[in-house]
């Protein structure tokens, strides 16, 4: 007899949704390019040549060179490492500081509570982006930095949203249950409320690295990220604007890049959200 | 004092209703207002009483779910009142609950084996080699398969969910299990099936319950003793078939009046108390029921009752209940069934495990 787990039916669910598939298949596939870059870019992402400046798409250059002769199609499969691995890490960062701190305040509440949920409220009070900007410029433009500030700009938003869960988690029986069995309060965190919410932690995950994708875009694309000449999508929208007119594709190429992964992160979420709500049969 | 697993005395909760804005209390609901039992091994004394009077807030100060406001709850012997949460945790071996809901007390992403090894982890109880040959006899023991270990709560149904939180209770071998109402979320023709196999339990394992109900008919079947609450204080005790023969105080009365019974004919005094309940953030001076008792004077206004036994066990908190007209007949007498009907719960008796 098959054993069918609360994430199996999930999946289940998942499966049934063109979109989230549809995304999730865009997501793969943008791994595998990232991962495999090496082997499937033509040309040399850096490699400038000064016989083929602002070339448009053709068979040699199939998505056209920029202002230095660089081939685009290497440079935005290049560019994926750095847009995925942004989005990737900076919402692990947040996740990794945002969650226990979440976890912490809507379990113990009372003062601890309020310390932790002021300055979320504050640090969510100014605009995201700001915020990136503020402390991406604060700590030195480099990618790493870019993903350590998108990370702690995105922190408060799992901390508000893992506290409220674990606020309603905690009201079930079944946490009166374990504390009644004789559970201590670090068990009954672990084992019993924060696996009940991690589902809308992992929809808010996906949802949140289609927004630091976005982010470490706009921070490259300010020159606070990515460090020329590595390519990152933003740093490559920064360089076509000078060229819009008389080279568009070098900045319709990384614009289109964003605008998918950020479509398939989104459509993926969404489908999670409709696929782990409790609710849905 | 050990003749008593449990013996709790003059315990009190009141709840904060409405805070001022620096956190001082400016309300506060007294959901249990000075009530006082004793348990003795192996029996039940049922807790009942309306929505709200306060029954399932004694089972959850019992339980150390919530802290007492005032009073004492001696456990085996043993004071535990002051006890913190780390020091009681060996007493939640003694005393475990049964909930209401079987859907909503056990965690969704856990299966049914680790629900039931989990608290013979923590108490310490068999070796980690052996929990899950005792999960398998914890599910025999409550009617179901030691295969079910490895599924989810989902997949089962009510009744056989009711039977899993009965196993987890069972895991650490207690010797009281606070029933909060386990039969009152389950379909009717189930509740049978769940109270023969508490009381085949009980029988088995020597188990006090506390049995928390607002269903008479169900607290007739199973209880030895009964406490019939009222806004928070007990209101009449005594011997199950004593309090059901001749109900002295006028809400249980009252209370029992409201039994359906399956036999339209049977002529039966209806005793219906006029009103709502009052609201448990004011509740009325003296006794809590004088603005709805057909018998009320001017005592009752101002003087609280106290809960005064006749000396055979049966206490009643009322100032005239041995002047007021002795009532029988509340409930008719057995075996006066519609044939039919008879015929019908004959149906479900052979359904029952």
């Amino acid at each position: 007899m098959a054993v069918d787990s609360p994430m199996q039916r999930a999946w289940r669910r998942l499966k049934r949704r063109k979109g989230a598939m549809i995304g999730l298949g865009v997501i793969v596939v943008m791994i595998l390019v990232a991962l495999f870059a090496p082997l499937i870019a033509p040309y040399d992402p850096t490699a400038q040549s000064w016989s083929a400046v602002r070339k448009p798409p053709s068979a040699t250059y199939w998505l056209g060179t920029d202002e230095v002769g660089r081939d685009l199609l290497s440079r935005i499969i290049y560019g994926a490492r750095a847009s995925l691995s942004a989005g990737v890490i900076s919402v692990g960062i947040a996740i990794s500081i945002g969650v226990p701190l979440g976890l912490v305040a809507g379990y113990a509440g009372g003062l601890i509570d309020g310390v932790i949920s002021r300055i979320t409220d504050a640090m969510l009070a100014c605009p995201f982006l700001i915020l990136a900007i503020a402390l991406a410029a604060f700590l030195g433009p480099s990618l790493t930095n870019a993903m350590i500030a998108i990370g702690v700009t995105a922190t408060p938003i799992f901390i508000r949203l893992t506290r409220g869960q674990v606020l309603s988690v905690k009201a079930e029986d079944y946490v009166e249950a374990a504390r009644a069995v004789g559970n201590p309060h670090w068990r009954i965190a672990w084992r019993h409320i924060l696996p009940n919410v991690m589902p809308q932690l992992l929809v808010q995950a996906t949802l949140t690295i289609a927004t630091a994708i976005i982010a470490e875009a706009s921070l490259s694309f300010l020159g606070l990220g990515q460090q020329p000449p590595a390519p990152s999508w933003g740093s490559m929208l920064n360089a076509a604007q000078r060229f819009l007119v008389n080279a568009p594709w070098m900045a319709v190429w990384p614009g289109l890049a964003i605008f998918v992964t950020v479509l398939s992160f989104n459509l993926l979420g969404d489908g999670l959200r409709d696929a782990l709500d409790p609710r849905a049969r | 004092m050990s003749q008593f697993v449990l013996a709790v005395d003059d315990l009190v909760k009141h709840f904060v209703a409405k805070r001022s804005a620096f956190g001082r209390s400016l309300a506060t609901v007294k959901a249990v207002d000075g009530v006082s039992f004793t348990l003795r091994p192996g029996e039940t004394l049922a807790l009942v009483g309306e929505s709200g009077c306060g029954k399932s807030t004694v089972g959850r100060l019992v339980m150390r779910l919530i802290e007492p406001t005032a009073g004492r709850i001696v456990l085996d012997g043993e004071d535990v009142t002051a006890l913190g949460e780390t020091a009681f945790r060996p007493f939640r071996r003694k005393v475990q609950l049964i909930f209401q809901d079987p859907f909503a007390s056990l965690n969704p992403r856990m299966t049914v084996g680790e629900i039931l090894s989990e608290p013979l982890m923590l108490h310490d109880i068999v070796p980690a080699r052996e929990r899950r040959r005792r999960v398998g006899e914890l599910l025999q023991m409550v009617g179901l398969q030691p295969s079910h270990a490895a599924r989810y709560p989902h997949e089962f149904s009510g009744g056989q969910r009711q039977r899993i939180v009965i196993a987890r209770a069972l895991a650490v071998e207690p010797r009281i299990v606070i029933c909060d109402e386990p039969v009152s979320a389950l379909d009717v023709s189930i509740r049978a099936q769940i109270l023969n196999l508490l009381k085949e339990l009980q029988a088995r394992l020597g188990l006090a319950y506390v049995f928390i109900s607002h269903d008479l008919s169900v607290v007739k079947h199973i209880a030895d003793r009964i406490a019939v609450m009222y806004l928070g204080r007990i209101v009449e005790t005594g011997r199950a078939d004593e309090v059901f023969a001749t109900p002295r105080h006028p809400y249980t009365r009252a209370l029992l009046s409201a039994i359906p019974v399956a036999s339209p004919e049977a002529r039966r005094e209806r005793r219906i108390l006029e009103g709502d309940v009052p609201s448990p953030l004011d509740p009325p001076p003296g006794c809590h029921l004088h603005t709805r008792c057909p018998y009320a004077a001017e005592i009752c206004q101002t003087q609280r009752p106290a809960l005064d036994d006749d000396g055979a066990g049966h206490a009643t908190a009322c100032h005239f209940w041995p002047t007021l007209p002795e009532q029988r007949d509340i409930l008719p007498a057995e075996g006066k069934i519609d044939p039919r009907l008879e015929r019908l719960f004959g149906a479900f008796a052979g359904t029952e495990a």
